[in-house]
């Protein structure tokens, strides 16, 4: 043993360039420059809300690319976070609201979407596929209304607002390009943590899971006990998504976690592509430049068709969406420039 | 030899890996095993031989926990396990393979057998990347020669072909220190070339690991095994060498000479 130890020890160390990948360098550098040549409605209502969505929808890829378990709860457990965020903070709907510093309340905002995730992946881990996101569903809608009719904690239809991004090192984090870059370094975050940890121990073991319950637990594994901890990762990205939207919006009401939300984020991790941790941002993009520009070009009147219209067009050509678009077009354009070299 | 091996079964009473008593299963009217007395040394290789539908998967249903037996007692090393929940089974050493691989196609060879030696060992949570002197990754590696897979230790068990995959197979049940591994049809669907390879692997076994392989294919049951237990209908009807089996002409009568004939 202590041969091959010593043999591993004399491989090469990769670079770090290798390691990290050429691709992953150029786009950060771009996504850091990219404030430069951008206004801020580009920075914030774009960039930023694409980011954060972009997180929303990857918590869904972890529970569902690695873990197969289809969610439609992802933004009520990221609601719970922006309702902790009004709660645990200030707002100036005068309800509730403990004036508790952002570093306190951010992380118990984090920390009971993480519960809660956890606990909804409890109740869904019995149900497989279809069942599972009927059983989301449910408990996506459940909190909608509850939220929508109780006044003592929830505030009601009208939810809280004059919720404030925090202010220090002289900088108010609202401002265009602080928040962009604070939905920059989420993402970037949120990405890297679920690419490395995706060949992890855990990340295999989720994967194996997916592919093979019954031989896991042949295995001696405990296999709920590894999916209800992947509902609490996956809620941890969610609560921190949380987080940042509702200081992007400065208010937080039942519209904020209603179906319609939820349905967005299945699109936009569908249409990305639930292979790879790039494609919900990927798809976050497309269909948050969709929901901004559409009304430009078809009307107010129609421009859910013509949502409705791209994504069926891309599920139709790609089930696996965008990256899987990509992953059929790379040969062939590696074919093309073999061809048009000298 | 034949006496010797005799001779060691008598004497290693006690020293039994496994031992079934009376075990049966039913299922319904339907009688799966009944009655099943078998007695199987520290180290020694056993065949399983019989038709389909003879009780062989039953039984080793019954010895992994998956089926619990309707009647009789089961030990493992001298411990009763009759009523131990599989994954206990697991931890004192007892493996199987199944008949039909149940492997991970979304991973690559050497994760899915590293996962198979952490699955018995601690940290199985951890959200670091296993270093490539981590004890399990160490473990698989050692492995991965053992089944004859190296050369596709990265790829994906889905491009696997249907002969790796089942040396794959064999490979997640030696993780993790068997003592003892059930072996369901690990020949079937194999070419010659890969049934040969397959022999070899067995062969190449650690001498302390017994097993019991269930098998259609008499020339690598009775390459492998030390002794052959016949079953039929859901009971055992001969033990014996694989000299003796193959000599019996009750055996060839019923099962060769069904087969063949």
């Amino acid at each position: 043993m202590s041969l091959a130890t010593a043999a591993d020890g004399a491989a090469p160390q990769q670079n770090w360039l290798d390691r990290i990948g050429a691709g992953h360098v150029i786009l950060a550098v771009a996504l850091l420059l990219y404030p430069l040549v951008a206004s801020d409605f580009f920075l914030t209502q774009i960039a930023g809300y694409s980011m954060i969505f972009g997180v929303l929808a990857l918590s869904l890829m972890l529970l569902a690319g690695y873990g197969g378990m289809l969610s439609l709860a992802q933004i009520t457990v990221a609601g719970i976070a922006a309702y902790a965020v009004a709660i645990l903070g200030s707002n100036t709907s005068n309800v509730l609201g403990f004036g508790w510093p952002w570093w306190i309340v951010v992380p118990f905002a984090v920390a009971a979407a993480a519960v809660t995730s956890a606990l909804i992946g409890w109740i869904s881990v019995r149900t497989e596929g279809i069942y599972t996101l009927m059983i989301t569903l449910a408990i996506a809608t459940a909190t909608f209304y509850f939220a929508q009719q109780n006044y003592a904690i929830f505030n009601g239809h009208s939810g809280y607002a004059g919720i404030h991004a925090p202010v220090f090192w002289g900088i108010d984090w609202r401002d265009p390009k602080p928040f962009y870059f604070l939905c920059l370094g989420l993402a970037m975050l949120s990405y890297a943590a679920v690419l490395y940890s995706s060949r992890s121990t855990f990340g295999m073991t989720l994967q194996a899971i997916r592919d093979n319950p019954r031989r896991m637990r042949a295995l001696g594994y405990h296999v709920t006990a590894h999916k209800v901890f992947a509902w609490f990762l996956a809620g941890i990205l969610a609560g921190l998504a949380g987080v940042l939207l509702v200081w992007f919006n400065g208010r937080v009401s039942p519209g904020t976690i209603g179906v319609d939300v939820a349905i967005d984020i299945l699109i936009i991790a569908v249409i990305g592509g639930l292979r790879h941790p790039i494609g919900p941002f990927v798809g976050a993009i497309v269909v948050i430049l969709m929901q901004t520009f559409a009304i430009d070009i078809v009307g107010a009147e129609r421009f859910n068709t013509l949502i409705g219209l791209v994504f069926l067009a891309i599920v139709f050509v790609s089930p696996d969406g965008i990256l899987g678009l990509w992953g059929r077009i790379k040969p062939h354009l590696a074919q093309g420039s073999l061809r048009a070299g000298p | 030899m034949t006496e010797n091996l005799a001779a060691n079964r008598l004497q290693s009473s006690g020293a039994y890996a496994l031992e079934l008593d009376g075990v049966a299963r039913h299922f319904g009217a339907l009688v799966a095993l009944s009655g099943i007395d078998m007695r199987i040394a520290a180290g020694e290789r056993r065949a399983v031989l019989g038709s389909n539908g003879a009780g062989k998967t039953t039984l080793f249903n019954a010895v992994t926990g998956d089926f619990l037996p309707t009647a009789g007692r089961i030990r493992f090393f001298g411990e009763d396990i009759t009523d131990l929940p599989p994954h206990e089974r697991i931890r004192r050493g007892l493996r199987r393979t199944y008949q039909i691989s149940q492997l991970f196609k979304g991973l690559s060879v050497l994760d899915s057998i590293f996962l198979a030696c952490r699955g018995v060992s601690r940290r199985r949570f951890s959200l670091l990347r296993p270093a490539d002197d981590d004890v399990n990754m160490v473990q698989a590696r050692s492995i991965l020669e053992a089944v004859h897979l190296e050369a596709h230790r990265d790829a994906l068990v889905a491009t696997l072909s249907h002969g790796q995959q089942r040396q794959l197979e064999i490979a997640l049940a030696l993780a993790g220190a068997p003592r003892f591994i059930l072996f369901d049809e690990p020949a079937a669907g194999l070419s010659p070339t890969e049934r040969r390879d397959l022999v070899a692997i067995l062969n190449a076994l650690p001498k302390h690991i017994g097993f019991i392989i269930i098998e259609h294919d008499l020339d690598v049951a009775l390459r492998v095994a030390d002794y052959v237990s016949m079953m039929h209908n859901g009971h055992l009807f001969k033990e014996g060498t694989p000299q003796e089996i193959e000599a019996d002409p009750e055996v060839q009568q019923i099962y060769l000479g069904g087969k063949h004939g």
